[in-house]
């Protein structure tokens, strides 16, 4: 049996540092540890955008950035026994086996991969199930995606029949790491103590750096060494769930500080964090410094499961158009909102419209623009260079894109002194979420080899 | 008793899902821990974003972790994919409770930052 694990995080989203993997699969590897390697690249609406490159070309759909991602790591994972669990799959798990099979040969190596689907719900028994437990689905006309988020217990499956790579996916984030922890230790499906500290320490690798200094420094309050060169973080879990985290060479830290902004990170109650997998408990979890950039978590239990699944449904939003001119100098601010009653006044009946001035008030006030009002002070600003933005949402194209024009009519008919205008128009995926029993979903587990055995 | 921002004895981290925002407000040192507990409660979060107009605020107490979780409903216009915020997370809100005024006693000061 084996008695500790290490897992590292090789990204925290689709977007994320390309480079970061490396430091982390030296440092697995060179642990001479039993390890993993995740890939969280699949958020909200990631995998709608995902679905729509999947109608347009049936051999895309997975994460784009995969090859990259891959490719400088793969020779030490496979030569190091360092386990690859992603759901870089996305919207087209099938293609992305494909794509690494294919890099998998590139150099010479030998592997099996692992597909796990059955998390779309949006063929006709999928659709039948949504049908009967959303209220409010929309129309399947506007229907870009659905998908159910899947546990852990797909990924053990895999795991048991020998793979090295597992590609998934819409997987609950945590569920990647606690995967090959019940893989490894072979906990219980109901060892609900257990299961909860693996998935809180899921929980603190599956953003990447934002445990160890990303998304943390605040110069001279919260200062980090080097975030141009930030560590990815890396657990160290016992066999009874315990756990650690510290991160790879370069820059960041990892600290009680980091530790506790990323444990409460999109944490609502914080006795009851729902996965698929268990409800993790953390409200009585304390946090210490072991020195050197490792911090133990202490305290993690956890509960019974939901008997029910989230699936995040995806569908055509319509329209969002943003257009900008900006207004410098004396009464600059003034002349912005005037500018904004302008395009107000001129627009087409039926969008919404918000209107801010970069530079005076922007991302606090509400759609609604009451907060002009309720703000005062921040208001009367005399700030000399400011920006009007106006943004437009419809769901006739041709509707939003009349607004904009308002806005670049501001160049000749709008206050005095504005420049730089900027238009941008693009289409919106809209998502809701209902949830489908438990039962009614049924993942598979398709394993491959691939390569010179 | 010195007033100060929050920002000078505690940090703080948001996060979304839907229209539900979640703030994290944790003390920089334990010892700065009670003044949160004591003078940052969902009263205060309710005239701060009263703006947003929340249809529910719910303060969790983490003890062991000298954080507080906020939890508010209803603030994101919908949320990431409906509203027409440039930050439509809400991202940047963690600091608007950063802003909140307190007051420190004088012996609590030493742990304030900057130092």
């Amino acid at each position: 049996m084996v008695g500790r694990m290490l897992v590292g995080s090789g990204a925290g989203f689709s977007g994320d540092r390309l480079d970061a993997p490396g430091a982390v699969v030296r440092e697995l590897r060179s642990s001479g540890e039993r390890s993993a390697i995740i890939f969280e690249t699949l958020g909200e609406r990631t995998l709608a955008l995902a679905q729509l490159r999947r109608r347009v070309d049936p051999a895309v759909g997975y994460e784009p950035k995969l090859e990259p991602l891959l490719r400088s790591i793969l020779p030490d994972c496979l030569d190091g026994s360092i386990t690859i669990v992603g759901n870089f799959g996305a919207a087209n798990p099938p293609a992305a086996t494909e794509l690494i099979a294919r890099l998998v040969r590139q150099i010479s190596r030998y592997a099996r991969i692992a597909t796990v689907t059955g998390d779309d719900m949006l063929g006709p028994a999928g659709l039948e199930i949504l049908r009967a437990c959303c209220d409010e689905l929309p129309n399947e006309k506007l229907l870009v995606s659905a998908n159910v988020y899947l546990g852990a217990a797909p990924i053990v499956e895999a795991l048991g029949q020998g793979a090295q790579i597992v590609v998934t996916g819409r997987v609950a984030d945590p569920s990647l790491t606690l995967a090959p922890l019940i893989h490894a230790f072979g906990w219980q499906e109901d060892d609900w103590q257990r299961l909860g500290r693996g998935t809180m320490a899921g929980h603190l690798l599956e953003c990447g750096a934002q445990v160890s200094g990303g998304y943390y420094a605040d110069p001279g309050f919260k200062d980090v060494p080097a975030l141009e060169d930030i560590g990815y973080p890396i657990a160290r879990i016992d066999a009874d769930g315990s756990f650690a985290v510290g991160k790879a060479a370069g820059g960041g830290l990892v600290d009680r500080r980091t530790v506790t902004e990323q444990l409460l990170y999109e944490v609502h109650d914080p006795a009851a964090y729902l996965t698929p997998d268990v409800t993790a408990d953390i409200s009585n979890a304390s946090v210490s410094e072991l020195g050197n950039d490792w911090v133990r978590v202490d305290g993690v239990t956890g509960h019974a499961r939901p008997e029910r699944l989230k699936v995040t449904v995806c569908y055509d939003g319509g329209w969002l158009a943003e257009g900008e001119i900006s207004y410098f100098g004396p009464n600059a601010p003034a002349r912005a909102r005037l500018a904004a009653e302008i395009v107000r006044k001129r627009s087409p009946r039926g969008l919404r419209i918000r209107c801010d001035v970069i530079g005076v008030l922007s991302v606090l006030a509400d759609d609604a623009g009451e907060s002009w009002e309720l703000l005062n002070g921040i208001a009367d600003s005399e700030a000399e260079d400011v920006r009007l933005r106006v943004a437009f949402a419809g769901a006739e194209k041709e509707q939003v894109e009349r607004g904009l024009a308002e806005v670049e009519a501001l160049y000749c008919t709008g206050p005095a002194g504005g420049g730089g205008v900027r238009l941008a128009l693009r289409p919106r995926i809209a998502a809701m979420s209902c949830y489908v029993p438990r039962n009614s979903v049924r993942p598979q587990v398709h394993l491959r080899e691939t390569g010179d055995g | 008793m010195a007033e100060c921002k929050l920002h000078a004895i505690a940090h703080a981290r948001a996060g979304d899902k839907g229209d539900r925002l979640n703030i994290s407000l944790i003390a920089y040192a334990p010892e700065l821990f009670p003044v949160l507990r004591e003078q940052v409660g969902e009263k205060e979060l309710a005239v701060l974003f009263a703006h947003r107009h929340p249809t529910s605020i719910t303060r969790y107490v983490l003890p062991k972790l000298y954080a507080l979780n906020f939890v508010l409903d209803g603030v994101l216009d919908g949320g990431v994919t409906q509203a027409l915020n440039l930050d439509s997370h809400g991202k940047t809100l963690s600091y608007r409770l950063l802003g909140l005024r307190v007051d420190v006693p004088d012996a609590l000061l030493k742990f304030a930052k900057p130092r």
